[in-house]
């Protein structure tokens, strides 16, 4: 399989939720995202009841591949931070890492200045979390050990009862 | 590539529908949409065009149930299966952890076929991917119409590996949950090797 499955642990999502919870406060900002580049949600912060979380995630990450396509038909590697301004709300959507996808929804109570600074911020604490995970992930890997999991175990059984 | 979360107890695995321009990806998708429950599912979002073609990708959210006290949840996409869509079809399989490729069974779509089966080795494997190694189902449809190419003849044009093939009527379901069940039995699988 190409590249690594992301397995997040409790100990890293509870710092990206409190990172994130951190940069809801200080942006001013109606909702906070984290998505894979893939397009699943990582974790989130603020009003999200409103909101389709999953396909939010889902058209963002192909917002940003569409993106990252264009950029390199251009020579660019790629455009980290993308804008959408509406009329009452506006996205900021930014790369970390070049892993995961920060979204930040905002409504005039804040600027884009305010969320550009403080998503620099917020950019710099997830992207040390997130090397955290990938040099875990790869010391579990090459020790061949994995903590309680949950496949080692699937029987078919299991997966027909899916399709029940 | 799937995302495991301890935290959530979650699992979200990506599945691709890849073939043709109208061989029924989006059809495919649509089916299950409407078979489903609605606590399962989320909204099926298409990127299409005026005239219902698909432009970006279509996305359907499946939450299956649990497995081991994990909720189990598969992405489902399709590509645009027009020629002129590659720089899209390319953008889609990324992070793919699973492929059903629709074939349509119409002896005048063949080639069609034949070429979006290469198009789709080529991406993968510009992703770094190889299909063999994927966990992968190939779909005969439309085979109520009245001229379908025969099926070992598809089988040894499309189906050289021999993977799990299944003959589908999308829009009235035939064959359709089979395939999904198929591949997501491999990805499950997979998931068993790796960890």
């Amino acid at each position: 399989m190409a590249g690594s499955d992301l397995v997040m642990y409790e100990n890293e999502f509870v710092k990206i939720d409190e990172e994130l919870q951190k940069l809801h406060q200080q942006a001013n900002a109606n909702v906070v995202f984290l998505v894979d580049k893939n397009g699943q949600l990582i974790a989130s912060a603020g009003e999200t009841h409103n909101i389709d979380t999953t396909s939010l995630a889902s058209l963002t990450a192909g917002n940003i591949a569409a993106t990252g396509g264009i950029a390199r038909l251009l020579g660019e590697k790629e455009f980290t931070i993308l804008f959408h301004e509406g009329e009452k709300d506006n996205i900021h959507i930014s790369l970390i890492g070049q892993r995961v996808i920060l979204v930040v929804i905002f409504d005039q109570r804040s600027s884009l200045g305010l969320v550009r600074l403080r998503v620099k911020k917020a950019s710099e604490v997830l992207t040390k979390i997130f090397d955290e995970i990938t040099s875990k992930s790869e010391k579990d890997k090459s020790e061949g050990k994995s903590v309680e999991s949950p496949f080692a175990e699937i029987s078919d059984e299991d997966i027909d009862n899916l399709f029940r | 590539m799937s995302f495991i979360n301890y935290s959530s107890r979650e699992i979200n695995c990506k599945i691709v529908y890849y073939g043709p321009g109208l061989c029924g990806k989006t059809t495919n998708l649509q089916y299950i949409y409407k078979k489903t429950n609605p606590e399962q599912k989320g909204k099926l979002i298409s990127l299409a065009t005026e005239t219902e073609r698909t432009l970006f990708f279509d996305f359907l959210p499946l939450a299956l149930g649990d497995i081991r006290g994990f909720k189990v949840r598969f992405h489902l996409y399709t590509v645009p299966g027009q020629v002129f869509y590659a720089a899209s079809r390319k953008l889609i399989l990324k992070g793919v952890d699973g492929v059903v490729f629709v074939a349509d069974s119409q002896i005048e779509r063949m080639e069609a076929n034949i070429e979006s089966f290469e198009d789709l080795k080529i991406n993968l494997a510009e992703q770094g991917y190889a299909l063999e190694k994927l966990p992968f189902a190939i779909q005969y449809n439309k085979r109520d119409l009245p001229n379908v190419a025969p099926l070992d003849e598809m089988n040894k044009i499309l189906n050289g590996s021999s993977v799990q093939w299944f003959e589908a009527v999308a829009p009235a379901g035939v064959g359709v949950f089979e395939t999904l069940k198929s591949v997501a039995k491999q990805v499950l699988l997979e998931l068993k090797k790796h960890y």
